[in-house]
């Protein structure tokens, strides 16, 4: 029962120690997968698998097609990363790389002030 | 030391052709007043605008490439703040990114020419060169 006890300390006592210590809140509903392979002793999905949380891998539009360069003028490029409502989709939902998704906001924030995208859609 | 920038703004649409002509030559002599060149001038013709601007809804786009310094865009700015018919504008620096484009496609174009046969070779050495 020690044991028992030990083991389920072992594998969740670093989770709950990194709990309070991540300041990001938007990772939390990520954090039942993120976590797993980062506390790495738990030995739970290290990889793919049925977690509930884990999307199926996906890859950077812009990595793979090897687009360089996103350019505030070809809208028809970044209106795919635009919600109905205007907004700039997250990475977690499109895929896209950081270093990609962060020119990528430039580019989408440039069009909107020159009038190329909106700042609000017409949903909601 | 030459910077090079683009400049787009947007003229209203109840705007005559030749008004546009004038403009333009004059942002063009303010250019090289100040000692810079103009690269290109696209007339983007009319389009709708995503949101009301000054309420318009449609608006005359044009994009001014210039090479120049600083100063220059300034009072490029300037002038195009005080022109009436000029509805917005934006001003992007284009030469560091115009650097950045052309050492990736240096580097692709050297690989590609060097090794064609290992394939695993090359997208080793592009990763790098992408997330660079």
């Amino acid at each position: 029962m020690a044991d028992e006890n030990r083991a389920t300390a072992t594998s969740e006592a670093p989770a709950v120690a990194e709990r309070p210590e991540r300041p990001s809140g938007g990772e939390r509903p990520e954090g039942g997968e993120r976590r797993g392979p980062r506390s790495g002793p738990g030995g739970r999905e290290g990889g793919p698998g049925g977690r509930k949380y884990f999307r199926r891998k996906k890859v950077c539009k812009f990595c793979v097609e090897k687009i360089e360069a996103i350019n505030y003028k070809d809208i028809r490029l970044l209106a795919q990363f635009v919600a109905e409502s205007g907004k700039i989709v997250p990475r977690r939902l499109t895929g896209v790389c950081t270093p990609h998704q962060r020119r990528l906001q430039s580019a989408i924030k440039q069009a909107r002030n020159i009038a190329l995208l909106p700042f609000a859609g017409r949903a909601s | 030391m030459n910077r090079t920038y683009e400049l787009m703004f947007i003229v209203r649409p109840d705007m005559v052709e030749e008004d546009q002509d004038k403009l333009i030559s004059t942002l063009e002599s303010a250019v090289t007043s100040t000692g810079g060149t103009v690269k290109n001038v696209e007339r983007m013709g009319r389009r709708r605008l995503a949101y009301r601007v000054r309420r318009f809804n449609d608006g005359i786009y044009v994009l001014l490439t210039v090479e120049g310094r600083g100063e220059m865009v300034h009072e490029l700015e300037r002038r195009l703040r005080v022109t009436e018919p000029v509805i917005k504008f934006l001003t992007v620096r284009i030469d560091e990114e115009q650097k950045r484009l052309d050492k990736i496609k240096a580097i692709r174009d050297a690989r590609r020419k060097a090794a064609p046969a290992p394939a695993a070779a090359e997208t080793a050495g592009e990763a790098p060169a992408v997330t660079a």
